[in-house]
């Protein structure tokens, strides 16, 4: 045995390890993405890690290993559970032999996601069981029953930490060695594993049998735990449970009620809790999904328990809890003194940081050469999820749409329909060209939507912290492999005119674009420059005497190396990668130096 | 040992090694520890805090306002911005060099950090120091958190000692740029321990 100090995200990744996982498959998304990264560097033996093209095709991957009886991790963020909701649904009705964790990373806040969404109402949905861990240190021994739930159940099970879980680090007591457990291999057998009218219809009864069986099972499961006794209780689960006890460490005269497995409700659990209790405050964040299952109890078994939480008004229904905000609602609940810090009521306006594209990253000249191309004609620029989404901060301003992973390829053909004699631009990075982008170039093809894809290919998953990816040649078992090359893709669906440039070339880019913007149908351009916190360029650019202070570099690409300093333009060597895009804007040639070129 | 430390500066500033220095020293020295790290969506220029949490009785990852021993903050604005997590009779230990935000240029706000400074002696004990100055010898603001570390441990606040920081950094900073860390850390300590 030996500690590790690791983030909630490596407990996870270390406790799937010692359960003996045989294959573990996700797709990058915050606040999950180092689950697989720290199973790469752990894994012993013969465990297979990768990063599927996006969650769906992850979810599969593990669904036909875990038939064959092998245990199964996939992971992701709560919106990439949208994307494999297609097969978690199915699969929820056929099940599984070995047993496979659904790791759903939830992000109240939202602190880098576009959705509050609550995977334990996912879990509802489906049907399947879900565990919810407090801290790293619950999350290292949970996910480990999470397995042996589902082999106990046949069912795949959700386990869903959020950003505080993942990203907080403790000491985690683990194992030297760690194997895959042993394997049945796959046994043929059509009436179990492939899913008709029939089989679902016969497994929806048994899994409507089943879940109050488990909801029974979970009533007595270690993670549910009750806490110091009264008339008042807290209900609460996942990390608010931290928040919690960290402010009644001072007040032992409340029960304090720790549901680690929202679904199936361990009902009897939470009855034996209400016992003498008068009033209730549910401390949970995202939907009031523990106050909601105590209202039922309440209401079948006519309790005279009132109940406070979301749906009172009593906790905020939307954004995260605190530990602050915890201590804030449980002083009015309890009648207790709230804690406070110093006032900071009179203090100086703070300066804002707002995220922005880096110094010298290859989107922001793009962003610059397509709005420079299509200067005063009207355009559409649609936007996808990456690190280009901030191209929509000023000056560039070239985001007009942002939805979900892929949606700006097919936004632009909707844009197209609605207003003809448009230009409809959809940017999208590679990563998320290869996850959800394919398929809405062929709908354009096919539809005959005239569009120009802007793929901003700077070969990494950038925002998630640089994974590789398809196009990078290189996968998670540290393997060498061909590149997937987005411009034969495109070529292959018939794309007509597809360009490739450095976007670091301002001319070549730009006449790129409007050359694109001349012709109809469907045309391509890929701008092609490594991501630069990866290839880390150590040039300068420099501004001579000849400038003449009309600060048009600034006022156009809003690059944070250029900066002024007693009112005179300069250049931070700090941040400068010698991107050169400056040196081509600049009216009278004064700044030059080492640069890209 | 029981202790709330906050470490906070700008996305670039080195907050994260800083915190890791201070947590693996204090399990080092037998005690249990947590940390968390809030950092945005910004790769740079971005604010990031980081919390360690040293102790049996620490549930929260993030320190509860009002609950901060020490505040370590590389730049004076993120001292402020982190204020409410000190202790009424907790210490700020703060850099006063000033980080403008990266988007001054194109909106000229004039921030220079002496209003927070200000404030901030207003407000709580604090030592100030001119990272810029105190790290002169050593060439390059890298080192401004290893030198800011260094006074807080010189005062004897943060409870970790000398020795088993200097071995930290032989662990954690790539071998390199070791010397140099150690060096501007030491002149650090210097400081501290005149201001205890």
């Amino acid at each position: 045995m030996r500690k590790e100090y690791v983030m909630g995200n490596g407990a996870i990744a270390l406790g799937a390890l010692e359960a003996g996982i045989h294959l573990v498959s996700g797709y990058p998304g915050t606040p999950s993405s180092e689950i697989i990264e720290t199973i790469s560097k752990y894994r012993q033996g013969s465990v297979h890690v990768e990063w599927s093209v996006n969650e769906k095709a992850a979810m599969e991957v593990a669904a036909s290993a875990s038939y064959s009886g092998a245990r199964t991790l996939v992971t992701m963020k709560q919106v990439g559970l949208n994307v494999a909701s297609d097969p978690l649904m199915s699969l929820a009705y056929v099940g599984i032999k070995g047993g496979m964790v659904v790791v759903s990373a939830d992000d109240p806040g939202p602190i880098s996601s576009q959705t509050e969404q609550d995977t334990r109402m996912f879990a509802s949905f489906c049907r399947i069981p879900v565990f919810d861990p407090s801290s790293p240190e619950e999350a290292f021994t949970m996910i480990q029953d999470a397995f042996d739930y589902s082999e106990k159940y046949h069912t795949p099970v959700l386990f869903r930490p959020t950003t505080r879980v993942c990203h907080a680090y403790a000491s985690i007591e683990i194992n030297e060695t760690t194997n895959p457990r042993p394997y049945e291999g796959f046994v043929k057998d059509s009436k179990k594993w492939v899913i008709f009218p029939r089989l679902s219809f016969l497994n929806h009864a048994m899994i409507e049998k089943r879940n109050p069986e488990i909801g029974r099972d979970f009533s007595s499961y270690s993670g549910n735990t009750v806490s110091g006794m009264g008339k008042k209780a807290v209900f609460t689960g996942g990390i608010s449970y931290s928040y919690v006890k960290e402010y009644l460490k001072d007040y032992p005269d409340v029960k304090l009620c720790k549901i680690s497995t929202p679904y199936p409700f361990p009902e009897q659990f939470a009855l034996s809790c209400l016992q003498g209790v008068e009033e209730v405050l549910c401390v949970e964040e995202l939907s009031p999904f523990i106050e909601s299952e105590l209202l039922k109890i309440a209401g079948s078994h006519n309790l005279s328990v009132k109940i406070y939480g979301k749906l009172t008004g009593h906790v905020c229904a939307s954004g995260e809890n605190s530990a602050d905000y915890a201590a804030d609602i449980l002083s009015k609940f309890l009648g207790t003194a709230a804690k406070k810090g110093i006032d900071l009521s009179a203090a100086p306006a703070l300066p804002l940081r707002p995220p922005v594209l880096c110094a010298g990253c290859p989107h922001r000249a793009s962003f610059y050469a397509v709005k420079k191309a299509m200067e005063g004609k009207k355009s559409y620029f649609c936007g996808d999820i990456g690190c280009y989404t901030l191209g929509n901060a000023m000056p560039l301003d070239m985001v007009d749409t942002c939805l979900c992973m892929g949606a700006g390829i097919t936004m632009a053909q909707g844009f197209h329909w609605t207003d003809p004699d448009s230009t409809c631009f959809a940017f999208v990075g590679d990563s998320t060209f290869f996850a959800s982008g394919m398929t809405g170039v062929v709908n354009a093809i096919y539809n005959e939507a005239d569009m120009i894809l802007c793929v901003l290919d700077n070969s990494t998953t950038a925002m998630t912290g640089h994974q590789p990816h398809p196009g990078t040649g290189r996968n998670m078992m540290g393997h060498i492999v061909d590149k997937v090359s987005i411009e034969k893709i495109l070529a292959g669906m018939g794309v007509p005119k597809i360009l490739t440039v450095d976007p670091l070339n301002l001319n070549e880019s730009v006449k790129a674009v409007q050359e694109c913007a001349s012709l109809k149908g469907v045309k391509a351009i890929i701008f092609k420059s490594p991501c630069i916190a990866i290839s880390k360029p150590e040039k300068q650019m420099t501004i001579s005497d000849k400038c003449i202070q009309c600060k048009k570099c600034i006022r156009e690409i809003g690059c944070p190396a250029l900066i002024t300093a007693e009112g005179k333009v300069c250049i931070d060597k700090g941040l400068c990668t010698g991107c050169g895009l400056c040196s081509q804007i600049c009216p009278v040639h004064a700044i030059g130096g080492d640069c890209h070129e | 040992m029981n202790k709330d430390i906050l470490v906070c500066g700008v996305g670039g500033q080195g907050t994260v090694l800083a915190s890791k220095l201070i947590a693996s020293a204090a399990m080092n020295l037998g005690n249990t520890v947590h940390s968390a790290e809030t950092i945005g969506m910004a790769q740079r220029g971005g604010s990031v805090t980081s919390h360690i949490r040293i102790g049996e009785q620490a549930y929260s990852p993030i320190i509860p306002h009002g609950n901060a021993d020490v505040i370590l903050a590389f730049e004076p604005a993120e001292a402020v911005r982190n204020l409410a997590y000190l202790k009424k009779d907790g210490i700020a230990i703060v850099n006063s060099v000033p980080v403008k935000p990266v988007t001054e240029s194109l909106n000229d706000t004039g921030y220079d950090g002496r209003d927070m400074i200000t404030y901030l002696k207003s407000k709580c004990e604090c030592i100030v120091v001119d990272a810029m100055e105190l790290c002169s010898g050593f060439g390059s603001t890298r080192y401004f958190n290893v030198a800011i570390l260094g006074v807080a441990v010189g005062t004897g606040k943060l409870g970790l000692d000398v020795e088993t920081i200097l071995k930290e950094i032989e662990v954690r900073v790539p071998a390199q740029f070791v010397d140099t860390n150690k060096d501007a850390f030491l002149a650090g300590t210097k400081v501290g321990s005149a201001n205890k």
